[in-house]
């Protein structure tokens, strides 16, 4: 075997994504030249992907401590306590190279790769949401690719079981060589059968349960370590296929085997494989691994070592059983019609010694393989930011008819209707979904509890290409505004950091601020980081994407009987809007659709503000004060209003409404200018004035404004501004996105 | 009556099933593995939505020839009530226990969303309790639920009054608009020649509790459990 190799060399190094340096310190780390096997171990393990070279260093700022956490950073997901002995394990995680490389596969294996690292925590997957970002739908490649990453979703999520039930797609042409694929997945666990990926108890064995492995994915982690140029369709087989099947048969399997208490602890193999997990476990644990190689399940002949540990092959995990349970733990994937092959065992470490056909492959400290370099890179803001801040929307002329251009933003991609891709999702097995697809946030019930969580994810990528701090700490307010407006109280927080190149110093600037940002906001909301992914080396041919930070927030309603909802309910209602007035056109969706410009100055963010506007609202939708509770985004206080006549079920038909605004500096930025902390609720006029009590309670700006009913939206600013019938927002809201796609 | 829940590899209403009928009508369930032949102690099977053996090679096709399904046929002929959902449906037609097959959505895309059933026969243990006439509203879920029959099949569907649930509007209008798949004349749901094999795409599991959106699935467990009392006054008319 070892004849046919390639010899060991720097620029063999180099060709597997190694720096020369990194190279070096890999020598001086054995004390010798690394054979083949072990240079693909740690090409693997110190790509950026999983070694977070770049982004460490950063990632220490955010917070994450909270007496409700359960788990924070480092295993396979973070876990916050519900109450009532239940616990939600949630992360969020990119799959972008993969899916502009093979949409269906590069999304359906997102899916997949999620879902594994919430069932190795032993819980049980409730949702999925995903969080997408593609170029102009107009264009012919952008439409196969939002065809192919839906599908692909639609595919996967919906075979395995587990449904699909929020999540936002967004659009920018900065998007378009780089689409972002993120999904969030939320598990259900008893808080105290939480598993944890360590490799504890020295001759405990070690079992590879699942899939048979090929050599589909080799070198996946470090494809992802890297941009694209125009060769990126090459790549496509460095991208897996997925089989949903075997991943809902992994998972019965686990939990059934995780429930006889014979699982010390378990990895699900994503990127990098057994290479991965092989290291990981047993450094989390101090311990160190033997593994035989010969003894993995193998679809493919003639496998080497270095395949074998490089594949990325799905839905695998590797399991460290308790010493004398073999048994029990093999018959458990026997009924699941699933391998499950002791190939090693826990050691004292500290070494992993990998054998083939019991000939040693590679020999080395499991600490150097998890413990990769860690880089201090210098950073800048870029030259051309303060030109594009000092852009004044308001030079640019005001619209002549305020009706049309809520029209017009209603059907603006962003803004429209995605109901063509949730119709895709199964958005309801598992019979938990009290509020589906379609509000600011999805609320699912925890059965057998009053309880239920609400869910969101957010993140503008205009927003933070502007002004990356507070872009970023937006991105976590709005997620936990949509979660508020719900009737949730924000738990936890899981962030995939979408960036470009980090090598650059403008983009590891941008990642830089980003997480100052999230820090910030996380701490005065008192919310923690429990997990997450920094995907960098999004760019294609030397063009990044916007940097985008998504947020996931995940919070508990002690009372699932009494939740929010984004849409107006009926006539009559009064309507205010809370939080304070300021607003800004800079970064907005009405800058961007109107005018074609990306600039100015984001609107002034004030925590405290925040955190109480949310706590009101909250407190309102708990007590029952509210019909409906809809956070202001993209398209500002119109766009809100709009959103809130036409986005209930069909059958309800729209519901109008009247309102009055102060014009402001200019009616353009009043009505379309976008800004946080603001929450539109409305309230049936026999609850006005508990309702007037509890806002002066809570100490947070907010006025009337209106009333719902009717058929039409009407604005008066003194005059009337805007006059449309609810239909005709309702179809260009409602074929905004979907014309480009059917 | 006790409920058997039929789990394949690859099920996923089975819970749900679980859930509504220990739950919401409080009968006695247990869960049947795909391997078990031993049906005796049940009134009726539920065969569930999901993707039995993955749906490899048809939706339905590797389940059908498993050992439960195999046992299926005996528990009916002896009387027993067989209630397929979705791939549940899927499964009892490529077994040949109900006519006709389920074949990919038209729309050549999966589809989660509400649709709205006209109850035409309500002469089988599962809709006596309903109306001729009645509009349910329940959820569907699939890629392959557009049914088809060939002709001949279709005509003796239609003669024995096989035919018990269409896809049709709010107010009952049976019109290509309110067929979500393609299925040939609307068809949703249709029962063997003794009415007590019912196979329907909607998921009555997914609307059987106000929070979740309706209760009108709930009409056919409550239609079933009547039989068992000759009585079916209390049911929503």
């Amino acid at each position: 075997m070892a004849g046919t190799e390639p010899k060991v060399t720097p620029d063999l190094a180099q060709s597997l994504g190694l720096t020369l340096d990194e190279y070096h310190r890999i020598v001086q780390r054995l004390g010798r030249e690394p054979s083949y096997t072990e240079l693909g171990l740690f090409s693997a393990l110190w790509s950026e992907h999983c070694a977070y070279k770049h982004s460490r260093v950063f990632l220490g700022r955010l917070p994450t401590r909270a007496p409700h956490l359960l788990q924070g950073p480092g295993e396979n997901a973070g876990a916050v306590d519900i109450g009532d002995g239940w616990a939600v394990v949630f992360k969020m995680e990119s799959h972008n190279h993969p899916s502009f490389i093979e949409p269906f596969q590069g999304a359906a294996t997102g899916v997949g790769g999620i879902l594994r690292d919430i069932f190795t925590m032993g819980a049980r997957p409730i949702a999925i949401l995903d969080s997408l970002r593609f170029g102009d739908p107009a264009d012919l490649k952008t439409r196969h690719l939002i065809n192919g990453v839906v599908s692909g979703i639609s595919w996967y999520g919906n075979c395995f079981g587990c449904p699909t039930v929020g999540g936002e797609i967004a659009f920018a042409p900065e998007y378009a060589g780089n689409p972002l694929v993120n999904v969030m997945c939320v598990g259900l666990v008893r808080s105290d059968r939480i598993h944890l990926a360590r490799a504890e108890g020295v001759g405990n064995p070690v079992f590879y349960v699942g899939n048979k492995t090929g050599r589909d994915g080799i070198h996946g982690a470090t494809m992802a370590s890297a941009a694209f140029d125009d060769e990126a369709e090459a790549k496509r087989p460095t991208v897996q296929v997925g089989d949903p099947f075997t991943e809902k048969l992994l998972l019965e399997a686990c939990l059934e085997a995780m429930a006889t208490g014979a699982v010390v602890g378990i990895q699900d193999m994503g990127a990098a494989g057994l290479a991965c997990c092989t290291s990981e476990m047993p450094a989390r644990s101090g311990t160190g691994m033997d593994v035989e190689l010969s003894a993995v399940p193998q679809r493919e002949t003639d496998m080497t070592p270095y395949e074998l540990l490089l594949s990325e092959s799905q839905e695998r995990m590797l399991l460290v059983g308790a010493n004398g349970r073999d048994e029990e733990l093999r018959r458990v994937f026997a009924k699941w019609e699933l391998d499950a092959v002791k190939i090693g065992e826990v050691t004292g470490g500290p070494d992993l010694v990998v054998r083939h056909h019991g000939e040693e492959v590679a020999h080395v400290p499991v600490e150097a393989l998890a413990d990769g370099p860690r880089y201090e890179k210098p950073y800048a803001p870029p030259a051309w930011l303060a030109e594009r801040r000092a852009f004044d929307p308001l030079s640019l002329p005001e619209p002549k008819d305020y009706g049309e251009t809520l029209v017009r933003l209603m059907g603006a991609p962003t803004i429209a209707s995605k109901e063509w891709a949730f119709r895709q999702y199964d958005q309801q097995v598992g019979t938990n979904t009290l509020v589906l697809p379609g509000s600011d946030a999805a609320v699912l019930r925890i059965k057998g509890t009053r309880r239920a969580i609400a869910i969101s994810t957010d993140g503008s990528g205009r927003q933070v290409f502007l002004d990356p701090r507070r872009g970023a700490a937006m991105a976590v307010c709005e997620a936990a505004r949509n979660v508020s407006c719900a009737g949730g109280r924000p738990l936890g927080v899981t962030d995939c950091m979408n960036f470009g190149s980090p090598e650059r110093p403008e983009i590891l600037w941008q990642f830089a601020e980003a997480i100052e940002g999230i820090a910030e906001a996380c701490r005065a909301l008192e919310v923690p980081v429990v997990g997450g992914n920094v995907s960098f080396y999004n760019e294609t041919s030397g063009t990044a994407i916007l940097p985008t930070p998504i947020c996931g927030v995940v919070g508990v309603l002690e009372d699932a009987g009494r939740l929010g909802t984004q849409w107006f309910k009926a006539a009559g209602h009064r309507i205010a809007l809370l939080g304070p007035d300021a607003v800004s056109l800079g970064g907005s969706e009405y800058l961007w659709t109107l005018h074609g410009r990306l600039a100015g100055r984001l609107a002034d963010l004030d925590l405290e503000i925040e955190r109480r506007v949310q706590s009101a609202v909250r407190a309102a939708v708990g007590a029952g004060l509210v019909t409906a509770a809809h956070d202001c985004a993209e398209g500002g206080l119109a766009a809100t209003l709009a959103e809130g006549c036409v986005t209930g079920a069909r059958a309800n038909g729209g519901v109008g409404c009247e309102v009055t605004v102060e014009p402001g500096r200019r009616l353009d930025e009043t009505l379309f200018g976008e800004g946080p902390s603001r929450v539109v609720v409305t309230v049936e006029p026999a609850r006005q004035r508990e309702f007037e009590a509890l806002m002066a309670e809570s100490a947070v700006p907010w006025r009337w404004i209106g009333t719902t009913g009717g058929e039409r939206v009407i604005v008066r600013a003194g005059e009337v501004v805007v006059n449309v019938p609810v239909d005709r927002i309702e179809h260009a809201w409602r074929n905004g996105f979907e014309r480009h796609m059917a | 009556m006790r409920f058997g829940v039929v789990v394949f590899p690859g099920t996923w209403s089975d819970c749900d099933f679980h859930y509504v009928i220990s739950e919401v009508i409080r009968q006695p369930v247990k869960y049947v593995w795909h391997r078990d032949r031993n049906l005796a102690d049940l009134d009726c099977v539920v065969l569930p939505g999901g993707f039995s053996y993955g749906d490899y090679l048809r939706a339905g096709a590797v389940a059908g020839k498993s050992p439960v399904v195999e046992a299926l046929r005996d528990f009916v002929a002896n009387g027993g009530y067989v209630l397929g959902s979705c791939n549940g449906f899927q499964i009892l037609c490529e077994a040949g226990m109900l006519p006709g097959v389920l074949m990919r959505n038209e729309c050549l895309q999966y589809r989660c969303q509400s649709t709205n059933l006209l109850v035409e026969n309500v002469e089988t243990p599962f809709t006596r309790g309903l109306r001729a006439g009645q509009v349910l509203t329940m959820p569907i879920s699939h890629g392959e639920g557009k049914y088809y029959a060939d002709v001949p099949t279709l005509a003796a569907l239609k003669a024995r009054q096989g035919i018990v649930f269409r896809y049709a509007t709010a107010d009952g209008q049976v019109v290509k608009a309110a067929n979500p798949n393609g299925s040939v004349e609307n068809i949703a749901g249709v029962v063997n020649e003794t009415g007590t094999v019912l196979g329907l795409m909607p998921h009555p599991e997914r609307a059987a509790e106000t929070a979740m959106g309706g209760t009108d699935g709930l009409l056919l467990f409550q239609s079933l459990l009547g039989t068992l009392v000759e009585d079916g006054t209390f049911l929503k008319r």
